[in-house]
């Protein structure tokens, strides 16, 4: 009885299966998915970056699978982590080229895994959307490389627009040993002069130092500085914030996008009321003007992540919201999801309104951002307000 | 003494002070078993992502530093009873991998017990700034060289005084002979890492408010103090101090009087220069290896 009870449940099974494999043959016949390949530091160092990158596409491409596709077509997406690693960002997008067959991707989180990737895309002909900041990713321009966020370059650029609105011209730079550091310095070293700033001082810390006392001691001694700006990222900017208030220091302080978070504010405590900072209109999303074109864009953005992961928002995913929509959009406009049309397509994109700002693409500009995207934030009662 | 003196001088006896904290957590389990354990920083984290958890869980600092010193000390415990007991008998260079593995473990293993944030714990007493000769003071640099003072002489009693510290020194001078005296030389072992681990725990604790602490904070803090003690001469109780205290103030100077971009490489070389002339450190003890 009960050998003969197996027979048939495993004849079911078995009948079953082959119906469910018979109906998936006849979709995807039909239906193709679109494949959007994605490589992400999702572990590893730079995991802070790409986990909510990861979460981010993954909700999204869930939405808008819920909302019927694009083109009439299911996405489908291909996500490998890289851990930050170089070496397997390359492996990783070989294999989402050759074995996944993938239309485009979205990728890499940090300068260094999107850069190892370059070579790769630009002779296999696939549109790469990168959510990493340097400006060498787009500069000399790339065929098929385009990127979400804005460039450390712009942030240098909007503190400085800043410093000379409030007539601030003559700057000490303090700046840590981390990539980030070391490319944010370079940028506002390279266009301070055309900004009309004059660089007094130009101090250093190590990454993980424990005290900047005797850097901004230095700083205080330096005859004529009107301003500090410290292009840092990590803890280093909250201990540079609290030294900078001990030692009583009475200058305006800038810091950059790097530490544009909440938790900034929390480790550097009541020493950062009154710093200044560039940062994506999410980290205000509340607070914008209800006429902001941008608001309506990242108040949901904001809402949507933080309802769903119980976790508070950051630009990092708003880099990879933008990314999808980008390539959405191009694939609409494009009514395909051919590689070239889709490039083509995001060449071409003008008006999107993205969590990083109003994006303009074109043949010369792969970015399509400009300074309006930054907001420069200020700190007020252990909150960001918005500068006018 | 220009005030911009006295601030460097400042800056740099309370990082030393830490330094010297992690350089004699080396020291004492140096001495009880020729292993150079580089789990030690590991515990300055444990210490502070402890006390920011039990505050956080609502205990009283009072409560949550003792909490997060004995949490370290029972890590402490563990590693010696699970990973280098075990492999006693193997030769010191496999010792030292073991604790590297374990470094790598116990980081790990808090990033999944915490997480990968960074984390502050308030000053004991305010954030006020002290003004000394024209120079600032945190209050909480005035309780980290405190405490370090009072644990220097509380170690200094305990290996000078008592009978269980003159068992430690016993079995670090000659371990058979201690052995045979009726020492019970396991037991000196386990003591020792309980003991390196409370120290590392309380430095992580003293600087959790002025310089945050996370998961890897201990790789950095690890380091230093491994270079502190080896400067002052592994081994010794007093070159851990001087060579903590030396080398914070080495770096704080050469930052602000040199380069800041390269103090650590100054640091490093005045460092190499001390080794070059004295290859036991600064209070190491002189001369011969037993064969």
């Amino acid at each position: 009885m009960m050998s003969s009870m197996h027979g048939l449940h495993r004849l079911a099974l078995r009948l079953g299966a082959a119906a469910t494999l018979a109906i998936c043959a006849g979709l995807s016949a039909a239906q193709e998915p679109i494949r959007i390949g994605a490589f992400l530091s999702i572990t590893g160092p730079a995991s802070f970056l790409g986990d909510p990158e990861n979460k981010t596409l993954e909700l999204y491409i869930e939405k808008l699978n819920a909302a019927g596709g694009v083109l009439g077509r299911k996405l489908q997406l291909i996500a490998y982590d890289d851990a930050g690693d170089a070496e397997k960002a390359r492996t990783f997008a070989r294999r989402l080229i050759e074995q996944d067959r993938v239309d485009v991707i979205v990728g890499g989180t940090t300068t260094g895994t999107t850069m190892a990737v370059v070579p790769l895309v630009e002779s296999a002909q696939v549109p790469l959307l990168s959510l990493a900041g340097a400006v060498v990713i787009i500069e000399p321009v790339k065929k098929w490389v385009f990127k979400t966020p804005h460039t450390d370059r712009m942030a240098c650029e909007k503190i400085f627009a800043d410093m000379r609105a409030r007539k601030l011209s003559r700057v000490a730079l303090i700046s840590g040993s981390g990539g980030f550091d070391k490319s944010m310095r370079g940028e506002c070293l390279g266009v301070a002069k055309k900004a009309g700033i004059q660089v007094l001082a130009d101090e250093n810390y190590g990454d993980r130092d424990t005290d900047m006392t005797a850097q901004l001691t230095k700083i205080r001694n330096t005859p004529g500085v009107q301003a500090v700006l410290n292009p840092g990222f990590g803890q280093g900017p909250a201990i540079v914030t609290r030294n900078f208030r001990q030692l009583g220091l009475k200058m305006p302080l800038y810091q950059s996008h790097g530490v544009a978070s909440k938790e900034f504010i929390r480790l550097s405590g009541e020493a950062a009321e009154g710093v200044r900072l560039p940062a994506a209109a999410l980290l205000v999303a509340e607070s914008l003007p209800a006429s902001d074109k941008q608001r309506p864009v990242v108040v949901g953005y904001k809402r949507e992540y933080e309802s769903r992961f119980k976790s508070e928002v950051s630009t990092f995913g708003g880099h990879a919201y933008d990314g999808l929509m980008l390539a959405v959009e191009a694939m609409k406009a494009a009514g395909s999801s051919e590689r070239a049309k889709v490039r083509d397509a995001l060449e071409n994109v003008r008006g999107y309104v993205g969590t990083a700002g109003v994006v303009n693409m074109s043949a010369k500009d792969h970015m399509g951002l400009d300074l309006s995207a930054f907001r420069m934030l200020e700190v007020r009662k252990g909150d960001w307000t918005l500068v006018p | 003494m220009s005030a911009q003196f006295v601030q460097f001088l400042l800056t740099g006896l309370t990082v030393g002070a830490i330094y010297a904290l992690v350089a004699l957590g080396f020291s004492i389990i140096y001495n009880a078993s020729q292993v150079i354990n580089f789990a030690q920083g590991e515990f300055v984290m444990i210490g502070g992502m402890a006390t920011v958890w039990f505050a956080a869980a609502g205990v009283p600092y009072a409560a949550a530093i003792p909490l997060a010193v004995a949490a370290a000390a029972a890590v402490g415990l563990a590693l010696e009873k699970f990973a280098v007991e075990p492999a006693r008998g193997a030769s010191v260079v496999t010792l030292i991998i073991i604790t590297i593995g374990a470094s790598i473990f116990l980081r790990g293993l808090a990033t999944l017990i915490w997480d990968k944030q960074l984390h502050v714990l308030k000053p004991f007493s305010g954030d006020t700034p002290i003004v000394l000769g024209g120079a600032t003071l945190l209050p909480q640099s005035l309780w980290v060289l405190g405490v370090s003072l009072a644990i220097v002489l509380a170690l200094a009693w305990f290996f000078g005084r008592t009978l269980l510290g003159k068992a430690m020194l016993a079995t670090s001078n000659n371990r058979l002979a201690a052995q045979l005296a009726g020492i019970r030389v396991r037991h000196v072992l386990a003591l020792a890492f309980a003991l390196s681990a409370a120290l590392g725990a309380i430095a992580g604790i003293l600087i959790a408010p002025i310089a945050f602490t996370s998961y890897d904070v201990g790789v950095m803090l690890g380091l230093k103090g491994f270079a502190a003690a080896i400067l002052g001469g592994m081994g010794s109780g007093a070159g851990a101090v001087v060579g903590g205290i030396v080398l914070g103030i080495a770096e704080t100077m050469s930052a602000g009087y040199i380069s800041s971009a390269y103090k650590d490489a100054i640091a490093l070389l005045a460092m190499l220069a001390v080794l070059f002339f004295l290859p036991s450190g600064l209070l190491g003890r002189r001369g011969t290896e037993r064969v």
